[in-house]
């Protein structure tokens, strides 16, 4: 099996027999370990366990049994899902002295049910509070594409592991962009599911009204995959939608006939770089979008969000702040200790805006099924690299690489980020459906990775079979 | 308040930090100033925006 196969294609090999997961998992393991010392995606390897459902899988073949659709494919998470029997880090020192998780997170459940196998845990940004892949306690993620450069945060393992080729797929987290930066810093398909769609159950969160968890790959069939595997309601997580599972493996293939596909112009079109407009001309000029439309109010949606964001995180880390200050990441303490003073009378404020907005932008869908927009303003960033040029003025790097997604998952819409491969860095492109139409955006993009203009460039240091 | 106003937000990121039992080392100050002003800029440009005081916030968000 070629290490850098898919995740379907290597769950055909295995079904068919033409592979066997134990070969599969101990490539993947041995392609970590050769590789990883550099890309530092992962913090735990999972060996035993991996070899172990392995072995389990293989056997349920000899026996004859139904092989699940994602037959021994490796896959690792976030370092924020509970994984049973390793400390669930989110990303921080302090969460190192937690006991570790007796139960897995329900998606790596499910993905496991479907046959995939847990290779490890990932690398992230602290608590989540991040973009840029940048971890003081564990070390950057670094990027495959040029490893002197950030992978995007907050998941940035999760974008590291499946760039650099090391697994097919990863799970990752979003609640202001954290799938869709490192997607798009990193060249990859990443689908940020509508808010409620995938449970969260057993993942640390960090703005519960704004979390939402997905899968990152090298193709939008692997996504599909993934996301049909971790559909259905899940009573563990509150939030999680009482709807009926919805595959869009199925209609993957159906094309873009008859789908209306609008551009999003006015504040989507500020600050961006010739690389962010020019990949976003690209998808359009592919799927024909001409027409242009406008989110009502998008840089007050990301302002409420970035509100929301400081202070809903500050509550959550507010006893953490008050024992063990010392021991968060100094960036991230900062701006939570911030949120903690931001006067209550603007979050409710923010949270009534969130209400109107929403009605808003749901009348654009009326009229167009999907909406592009840029992933990130910039490709990947050097590592360190404190400010980016926005609109020619310099500003903060940390916050301002999600001003694009901000006002995307702060209403909750589905989106998946297509990976433009530009040389000699990729830049990915948001197609925004409306609530609960997943299929319609894995469709568009599935479009355009057959058309061959979106695709996962292959990191040339890191691309051998 | 604006971000003009340095020696008022210092104060009351002082008076704050006391009031919520947060200890802050005097040296994290001027990065959490800078952040505070961030989200004081946000959220006055989310509170200008005019709304029916009938208008329902969105604590617990449907799509």
């Amino acid at each position: 099996m070629r290490a850098w196969a898919t995740a379907s294609e290597i769950a055909q090999a295995v079904q068919s027999g033409a592979a066997s997961a134990v070969s599969v998992t101990e490539a993947a393991l041995a392609r970590i370990a050769e590789h990883d010392g550099v890309l530092n995606s992962f913090t735990a390897v999972t060996r035993d366990r991996a070899l172990a459902k392995a072995k389990a899988i293989d056997t349920a073949k000899t026996r004859g049994e139904a092989l699940g659709p994602l037959a021994g494919v490796p896959f690792a998470v976030k370092n924020l899902f509970d994984v049973a029997g390793l400390t669930t880090l989110a990303g921080s020192k302090i969460n190192r002295d937690h006991a570790p998780a007796k139960t897995d997170a329900t998606l790596i459940t499910r993905m496991e049910a479907a046959g995939a196998v847990l290779v490890g845990a990932l690398n992230m940004g602290e608590y989540a509070y991040d973009f840029t892949g940048e971890n003081v306690h564990d070390g950057p993620s670094r990027n495959p594409h040029d490893t002197e450069r950030m992978t995007g945060g907050s998941s940035g393992g999760s974008g590291g592991s499946v760039a650099g080729g090391l697994v097919p797929i990863s799970l990752g987290s979003d609640t202001n962009g954290s799938i869709r930066v490192p997607s798009s810093l990193c060249g990859l398909f990443g689908l940020k599911p509508t808010y409620g769609r995938l449970s969260r159950a057993r993942t640390f969160p960090f703005v519960a009204s704004l979390d939402h968890l997905g899968p990152l790959a090298r193709s939008t069939r692997d996504l599909a995959l993934a996301y049909d595997a971790m559909q259905g309601h899940d009573a563990d997580d509150p939030v999680c939608a009482k709807r009926p599972v919805e595959p869009a493996l199925a209609a993957l293939e159906r094309g873009t006939s008859g789908l209306r596909v609008a551009v999003a112009g006015g504040y989507f079109k500020r600050g961006a770089s010739p690389e962010a407009l020019a990949a976003v001309e690209r998808i359009a000029k592919a799927l024909d979008a001409t027409r242009v439309v406008e989110f009502p109010e998008a840089a007050r949606a990301r302002a409420a969000a970035y509100v929301i964001t400081a202070t809903e995180g500050a509550s959550l880390h507010l006893d953490r702040l008050r024992s063990r200050a010392g021991d968060f990441d100094p960036a991230v303490r900062d701006r939570l200790i911030a949120g903690a003073m931001t006067p209550a009378s603007l979050v409710v404020k923010a949270h009534k805006f969130r209400r109107w907005y929403r009605d808003e932008v749901a009348k654009l869908f009326d009229s167009v099924d999907a909406i592009l927009a840029p992933a990130t303003p910039c490709t990947a960033p050097k590592l360190g690299q404190q400010t980016l040029m926005l609109d020619g003025v310099e500003m903060p790097l940390r916050p301002n690489v999600g001003i694009y997604t901000q006002p995307i998952s702060f209403i909750g819409l589905p989106v998946v980020a297509v990976p433009v491969p530009l040389k000699p860095l990729p830049i990915g492109v948001q197609i925004i459906a409306a609530p609960w139409r997943e299929d319609l955006a894995l469709r568009i993009a599935h479009a355009l990775e057959t058309e061959k203009v979106a695709a996962a460039p292959r990191p040339q240091q890191w691309g051998a079979d | 308040m604006n971000e003009t106003q340095d020696d008022t937000l210092e104060q009351f990121i002082e008076v704050a930090a006391k009031a919520l039992e947060l200890p802050i080392d005097p040296t994290w100050v001027p990065t959490i100033k800078a952040n505070l002003q961030v989200t004081l800029r946000f959220g006055k440009e989310v509170a200008e925006f005019p709304l029916s005081d009938e208008a329902e916030p969105a604590f617990v968000f449907e799509a």
